[in-house]
Formats: C-alpha cells, structure tokens, sequence
C-alpha cells in the first residue's frame, strides 16, 4: 500500500469529514483555488464547491469570529491559519470569544483551527514559531500537536468532531518530509485527543516530547542503544488536555526524564511537565528533570543561526549521557 | 470593476413609514420597561450593594435595540451591545433571569459564570457579547454566513458603540461581512462617548455611517432618538439583508444619559449636552407623538407603568430569592460534559 504524507493526511482527514457531515466547511486565507499555501486544501473547492470552501480576505480575526458564528448556529468550521505565526492576530477571537462561551453561556463552539507551525524550513522570526502555549494556557480550549501522518489525520478528525474549539497546530516541516509518512488505514478511524504515543520502549531514561522533535528523539535513542542507553520516547501528540498517566507511567519506570521540545524555553511544556512530575512522582526520581528546548529568541532565519536555535540529537546525545552518568 | 454605493441611504424596499399602532405600543412598553428594569439595576441594586460589578446602562439609547429588534423574526438573531438591553426583553429573556444575571444568581443567564449584559441564550437566539468591543462584528458574520450557506432567509442584527469602530475587529467583520455577502444589519448606538473619549478623538471621519462605502455596503444615518427612524431604517436593512443583498450599516446618532458605567459621574460631559438631549428624551417622544395622534392617552401610559412596576417588583423579589451558585461551579462547563 502506498505511503501517505503528513499533509496528504490532512487533506484526507478534511475531505473525508466534508463527505461524512455538511455541517463541516473550510474558510481561509488562499484554500479554495490554491488549495492553500502548503496545499493542505487542494482538490476541496473542486469537490465541494465555493459555498464549503471558502477564500477569504486576509483577517485571520474575522476569520476565526466567522468561524465562531457559524459554529454557534450548528456548523463546524475548519478555519486556516496560513502560518501558526499569523494566529497571533486572531488571538484575541481564540482566547476570550470560542474559549469562552461554553463556559458563560452554556454555547459550545466546535472550531477547528488549523495552523502550520514550527521551523527547520529557512522560514525566519514569522514563519517559524511555535505558539503553542499561549493556547495550552487558556482554559477552554484543546491543543494538539500531531507527529506521524496517522495521527495528523486521526487528530484531526476527531478535532472537527469534537464539541470544543481544537487549536491545530501542523508541524510544515513533517509535511512532505519521507519519514512522516504512513501507511493509513482505508477505514474510518480517529486518534483520540488526550492521549499520547509511546513510540519507542526504553527503561533506562524517558524523553517527553511532541511534534518534529520526536524525531530527534528517536534518531538520538537510536544512537544511544549502540552505547548501552536504553531510552524511552513518548509523544503527547495532545498538550490540551494532555497525557498525565502516559508521562508519570514513563517517569515511574525510568526514573529519569528529559523534556524536549521545539518551542522556546521559559513558559514552553517543559516547566509544566516538570511541575507535574515534581509533584507526582518525585520520588521516583533517580536525577534532575532536563529539559531540552529552544532558547529564548526569536527563530533566526540564517541556516546556521536557525540549526543553533533548534534543538538537534547532538543536544539529546549530550543530555541524555549527562543524565544516564548522573 | 467598481460598484458605488451612496453613503447614506440604504436601497430601499418599500415600507409604511409608521409601524402600525399595535407595534407603536409594543415598542414604547419595551422602551419603558427597560428604561425602569436599568434604573432599578443602577440606581437602587447597585447602589444598594446587591449587584455588585461593572453596570452599564443605556437610558437616552432605548429606542435604538427595541427599534432594530421588534419586528425580528424568531429565527433571526441579534448580537447586542452592552446598551441594548431591549433586545434581550424583545427576544424572550425574562426580566427574572436578567436580576439573576445581575446579582450573580445560579439562575442567572450566565449561571452566576459572568456579569450584567454578558448574556446569551441560543434558545432565543441571542448572541452574548464580551468585553473586548467590535468582538461581536466578525461572529455575526459568521452567523449570516451560515444563513447563506445553507441556503436560509434568515438575518443578523449586529450592534455596536462608536467606540467600537476603532477596533480592528469591527473593519475585519464588516469587510468580511461585506465580501461574503453576509445578511448582517449592522447598528451602530453612537451615542458620542466611549468612556471618557468623545467621537472627535475616536475617529477623524464626521460620521461611522461615512465608512459604509469604503466596505462595499449602504450606510444610513438615522436619529436614534425617532424610535420610529430607527425602525424604519432597520425595516429596510433587514428586508435588503434578507432579500440576499448583503449587510448594511446604519448610524443611530443618540448620547449616553449616564457615565460609562454606575461609578462614572461623567464629569467629562459638558452640562448642556445633557440638558440638549433631555428634551429629545426617545420615551417621551413616542409618547408625545401618540398622544397627539389619539392613539395613546395619559390614562393608558399610566396603567402602562402600573403593569411594568408590578412586573419589575415581581422579578426582583424573586431574583433576591434565588439562590447563588455553588462555588464549585466554578469548575464545571470549561468543555462539554455528558449529561
């Protein structure tokens, strides 16, 4: 059976949902003739016409707000992001409209939003990012970062059928990437959010991560079994609401965890995974919590600057030893 | 190619001038009724700590909400403002509900969740507005665009302060609005203030209704005053907008009787504005017309506002009664729950 890319999983996953409910449409910036910029879309405006797929001025604001409005009269919208950096300017519709109103006036507001995020593409400070957390810090919403083309799929068709707003974050850098594609069921199926992957067994040391930086995790565990270093890696896939029980399970039984993510450090998913994990399972720790994360700048758009920023298996090899010597 | 569109004036369907008298009372019972349900809500439950919180209150701005919304369909929908609380009367919300709202009861619109006008309920169609102003532009977008995409003849009424048309949100909804043909009514209650900001530091055009062109829409500058201005107007719009043309904007020129909110003396204000816009009093007005053309006497308005104060003192009393959520509450409905 052929390999399906990350991003064909995507288009899939939408079509597919279009097909199933009527209720489902897309509106974005440049997703109905151009199928979108990373052709996230493509084929959707021929199949289902003009009234489901819907080009729209460049407001990602009005873009989410008339998302919000459809969804409150029964649809369920798939709003594009053109780039997770361009979110930013519809935070405010995010944050205090869609994550609020189940809570105020019993109105759900099931909107997907779909939003190509992360770096490793020579994409500079504004194409680059990763503004994951300023959505896992509001309350009312659901985060999800998928990894793998099965999961890019299976998360987002339960995204779109779920009664609450989902922030979508696509890493573009899996997108047509060889190793993110998968062989995908022909059947029907979701991946649930919420729960996380263990996508290599160890018991010496854990690695908690998500997104593009899986990757790096496994090639680093890879690397390390020739050396005696039996590492576990586990994808959350979901930030919000995320995978407790996966993560202290892991920790329980390693009694040693890196965080690694793409994100900049201070207020990234490390410090609350780390939070957790002081408070849950602290005595089962046999080291220090490490975390291995971007620092904290912008994404520099140079290659060199850009390979710096990014944290890369060099960086995972020399904490992981640091960590299994201790 | 270019479409023009003349700024101020609305491509109008024909329309009777005057709504027929049974509106008329209709519309002057709403505009009583909230013009006491506020006074009670500023001037006696805040004042007497029993409603706690930001207040504000439209007094002067009645005719506005109860002159747009009155001759709503049921299926319609409305995205009021925080001086609209006709519309909510107009739409189904009892007058219970809304002191509970006030007074953070459990049987409060919110449940005790949020305060004062932050009120919404999809069983009457009623969209609840947040803090953040011109949030309300680009959902009513949406909500018209669900009209259109599934092919239905319904409207949305959208309002929105003078105030609110500096935020990036109100140009990005109604030019979204706009291109999307969306069946929007949008009303805006310049009532010349937002907070302390008069219209001069708040836009460098004379009137909101000026920017309507720029977006591809027909303005229309009404006295928000004339409840039956008000109405005609909005007749019009929702008849273009429901006839599948697309939104339209209409500027209704009234001014803020009040501070902002209960705290604010408006002090800012100058004195002879509030004494110019006392004699355009919209209650009085349509009072006074009705008397002069026999269709109301002072007999009827006075049992009028017999029934309103009984219907008030009722709901407040039970209001008072209702109990508070609990505290716990606080953590429920973040995200669905099964039943």
């Amino acid at each position: 059976m052929a390999l399906t890319t990350y991003v064909e999983a995507i288009r899939q996953g939408i079509s597919e949902e279009m097909e199933r409910d009527d209720n489902v449409f897309v509106l974005g910036e440049d997703v109905g003739i151009y199928g979108g910029a990373f052709k996230a879309t493509a084929g959707l405006l021929e199949k289902f016409g003009e009234t489901r797929v819907i080009d729209t001025p460049i407001s990602e604001s009005a873009i989410v707000g008339a998302a919000i409005g459809a969804a409150l009269m029964g649809l369920r919208p798939i709003a594009e992001m053109q780039f997770a950096d361009f979110i930013s300017c519809a935070f405010d519709q995010i944050v205090n409209f869609a994550a609020k109103c189940r809570y105020r006036w019993g109105a759900g507001i099931p909107i997907v939003v779909r939003a190509p995020s992360g770096g490793g593409i020579h994409g500079g400070p504004f194409h680059s990012q990763n503004p994951e957390m300023h959505f896992v810090h509001t309350p009312g919403l659901k985060v999800v970062c998928p990894s793998t083309a099965y999961d890019a799929k299976g998360l987002l068709k339960a995204a779109i059928r779920d009664p609450d707003p989902v922030i979508f974050f696509e890493h573009k850098f899996l997108y047509r990437w060889p190793r993110a594609k998968e062989e995908l069921p022909s059947d029907d199926y979701i991946v649930p959010i919420g729960k996380a992957a263990l996508r290599r067994t160890g018991s010496e040391i854990s690695i908690v991560t998500y997104g593009a930086m899986v990757y790096v995790a496994l090639d680093a565990a890879t690397e390390l079994a020739k050396e005696g270093i039996d590492v576990e890696v586990l994808d959350l896939r979901s930030l919000l609401p995320f995978d407790k029980e996966a993560v202290l399970e892991s920790v329980k039984k390693t009694n040693k965890v890196i965080l690694l993510h793409e994100d900049t450090r201070t207020g990234g998913f490390a410090g609350e995974l780390a939070a957790l994990i002081s408070e849950e399972a602290f005595d089962y720790l046999d080291g220090p919590i490490r975390r291995i994360t971007a620092p904290d700048t912008p994404v520099p758009f140079s290659p060199p600057m850009e390979e710096f920023f990014l944290p890369k298996i060099s960086d995972v090899l020399r904490v992981t030893r640091e960590l299994h010597a201790y | 190619m270019t479409k023009t569109v003349d700024p101020h004036i609305l491509a109008m369907a024909q329309r009777p001038a005057l709504p027929p008298r049974e509106t008329q009372l209709k519309i002057l019972y709403y505009m009583k009724v909230v013009r006491e349900l506020e006074n009670r809500i500023e001037r006696k439950l805040y004042r007497q700590g029993k409603i706690l919180g930001g207040v504000y209150v439209g007094r002067g701005q009645e005719a506005i909400a109860v002159g747009s919304c009155i001759d709503l369909r049921a299926d319609d929908v409305v995205c009021p403002s925080h001086r609209d609380m006709g519309a909510f009367l107009i739409r189904g919300m009892s007058l219970r509900t809304i002191f509970a709202q006030y007074m953070g009861r459990k049987t409060g619109a919110t449940k005790g969740k949020d305060s004062n006008m932050h009120m919404g309920s999809l069983e009457h169609n009623l969209i609840a507005f947040i803090s953040m102003l011109g949030d309300n532009v680009p959902v009513a977008a949406g909500i018209g665009l669900s009209f259109k995409m599934r092919g239905q003849d319904r409207v949305v009424v959208c309002s929105f302060g003078d105030g609110a048309t500096s935020r990036g949100d109100w140009h990005e909804g109604l030019n979204m609005a706009s291109v999307l043909k969306c069946p929007v009514v949008f009303i805006c209650n310049n009532n010349q203030y937002a907070y302390s900001t008069p219209l001069e530091r708040q836009m460098a055009v004379e009137n909101v209704a000026d920017r309507a062109p720029a977006y591809g829409m027909p303005g229309e500058i009404v006295d928000g005053n004339d409840v039956i201005a008000v109405w005609n107007a909005s007749q019009r719009a929702i008849d273009y907008a429901r006839s599948g043309n697309g939104p339209s904007l209409i500027e209704c020129k009234t001014f803020r009787m009040t501070g902002h909110s209960a705290h604010d003396d408006a002090s800012y204000v100058p004195q002879e504005l509030f004494e110019y816009w006392e004699t355009r009093d919209p209650i009085r007005r349509l009072e006074r017309t009705l008397v002069q053309q026999n269709m109301l006497s002072d007999a009827v308005i006075a049992e009028m506002e017999k029934g309103i104060n009984a219907e008030i003192d009722e709901a407040i009393a039970i209001a008072e009664k209702d109990p508070y959520p609990e505290p716990e509450d606080c953590l429920r409905d973040v995200y669905f729950e099964e039943q």
